[in-house]
């Protein structure tokens, strides 16, 4: 969780992001946002996620980013 | 829709692109975004540079540059070819049609098919799909395609959705018979239910453009634009070429009977290289396989991006031999079209400056 604290941190310092449930809603990601956090989730884990799953589904809070890591084997 | 042609080639391709070079980096102060995210997101993008035509320049003056290129160069002969077709959403007039313009300025003889077609990125597929079409007939001994379009003029400066990407520029593609018989396979959608995601609101019967049209106003994200300016749903757009595009590859190949290892080259439309590098990611291609420098160097030119994309990395390969391609274009209707055919050797394969 710390670790994805800090990359969504890198994308966005202005915002703490340990007090929303819905980040998008929130006004805390926008969709150029989410396009440089997968780029650096690729890069942090290794992984390439699928453009198939840049929903915002995947985007609204820690535990759905999780969630989302969870499909690359990523624990 | 799948579609099979024969006895079909690209015998010359070139490319004019306008001199006018601006970068990412000096108009990043125009969007409403702060420095360090412009940055990131050149970085992730792969904005840098990209053509812009400086002041009121048409799609008509971005292709007579080129045909006069060619003709002076005895690379087409003026009155060798019987059809024009101009593939462009930002035509000179809304009437008449722009190749009608272009064969009146350039004096072309009257026994000539001119046809304009509104399509954008995939419009290189569905201009080569139209043009093979018309070289059924025997009349019809070689079709001149032009991809082409001036769209920077139609977006607005202070929207970086937009904005960093959009490149002018037009191709001149020569279509002719051949007695390579070798089958090119084409497969063809459309779903103009999602036609909204790419559009220009105002300027058409629907919404005529008035000082109303011109008013600029400031979406959740933070840009401006009025109704006169292009907008694209850049989330849905996304979405819809990682969900449409690979089952449409996967699709064409098994009508052919290929494999992903038997294209030698998957010569896309140019989005953004993050776009491209996560289809390239789905489908299992090399990256190297699939150009996606286009955007850093000229920016998106629509139609225009996939003979760009040849032009810029394979001009001499394709002139000097034959290759195996898969190409794929996709956006405003929406449309996604994909083709595997040989490409080259052709006759030429270059490109100029306007």
């Amino acid at each position: 969780m710390q670790r994805i604290l800090s990359i969504l941190q890198g994308v966005r310092p202005e915002f703490d992001f340990t007090t929303s449930q819905d980040f998008i809603g929130d006004g805390m990601l926008d969709s150029l946002d989410i396009v440089m956090l997968v780029s650096d989730l690729d890069k942090a884990y290794g992984i390439s996620i699928s453009g198939m799953d840049i929903v915002p589904e995947y985007f609204q809070n820690i535990a759905s980013i999780q969630t989302l890591l969870h499909k690359y084997g990523i624990e | 829709m799948n579609l099979i042609f024969s006895n079909r080639k690209i015998s010359g391709i070139l490319t004019v692109v306008p001199a006018n070079e601006r970068s990412f980096v000096d108009e990043m102060s125009n969007f409403n975004f702060p420095e360090r995210r412009s940055l990131k997101l050149k970085e992730v993008m792969g904005y840098d540079k990209h053509r812009l035509v400086d002041g009121p320049v048409c799609v008509s003056d971005l292709t007579i540059f080129g045909l006069e290129y060619l003709f002076a160069n005895r690379l087409l002969d003026r009155d060798e070819f019987d059809a024009l077709i101009v593939v462009t959403q930002s035509p000179d007039y809304i009437m008449p049609a722009t190749s009608s313009v272009i064969q009146g300025r350039l004096g072309l003889k009257q026994d000539m098919f001119c046809l304009d077609i509104n399509q954008g990125c995939a419009g290189f597929l569905i201009g080569l799909m139209q043009g093979f079409l018309l070289l059924d007939q025997p009349s019809i001994q070689r079709v001149v395609l032009v991809n082409a379009d001036v769209l920077s003029r139609k977006v607005s400066t202070k929207d970086r959705n937009s904005y960093p990407l959009v490149g002018d520029g037009a191709s001149i593609t020569i279509l002719e018979r051949t007695d390579d018989a070798t089958p090119i396979y084409m497969n063809l959608k459309m779903d103009g239910t999602r036609r909204d995601v790419l559009r220009i609101p105002a300027g058409g019967m629907r919404l005529p453009s008035s000082p109303e049209t011109a008013v600029m106003a400031e979406d959740a994200d933070g840009n401006l634009r009025s109704l006169d300016n292009l907008v694209m749903d850049g989330s849905a757009v996304f979405n819809f070429v990682q969900v449409e595009v690979p089952p449409m590859i996967d699709d064409l190949l098994q009508t052919a009977g290929k494999k992903m290892d038997d294209v030698d080259m998957f010569l896309f439309h140019q989005p953004n290289r993050f776009m491209l590098e996560k289809l390239a990611d789905k489908m299992g291609v090399p990256y190297e396989k699939m150009p996606a420098n286009i955007v850093e160097h000229y920016g998106n030119s629509s139609g225009v991006t996939i003979p760009l994309a040849i032009a810029h990395n394979l001009r001499h390969r394709v002139v000097g031999e034959s290759i195996n391609a898969c190409l794929a274009g996709f956006g405003v209707g929406l449309t996604w079209a994909s083709m595997l055919m040989r490409i080259g050797p052709m006759r030429f394969c270059e490109m100029i400056t306007f």
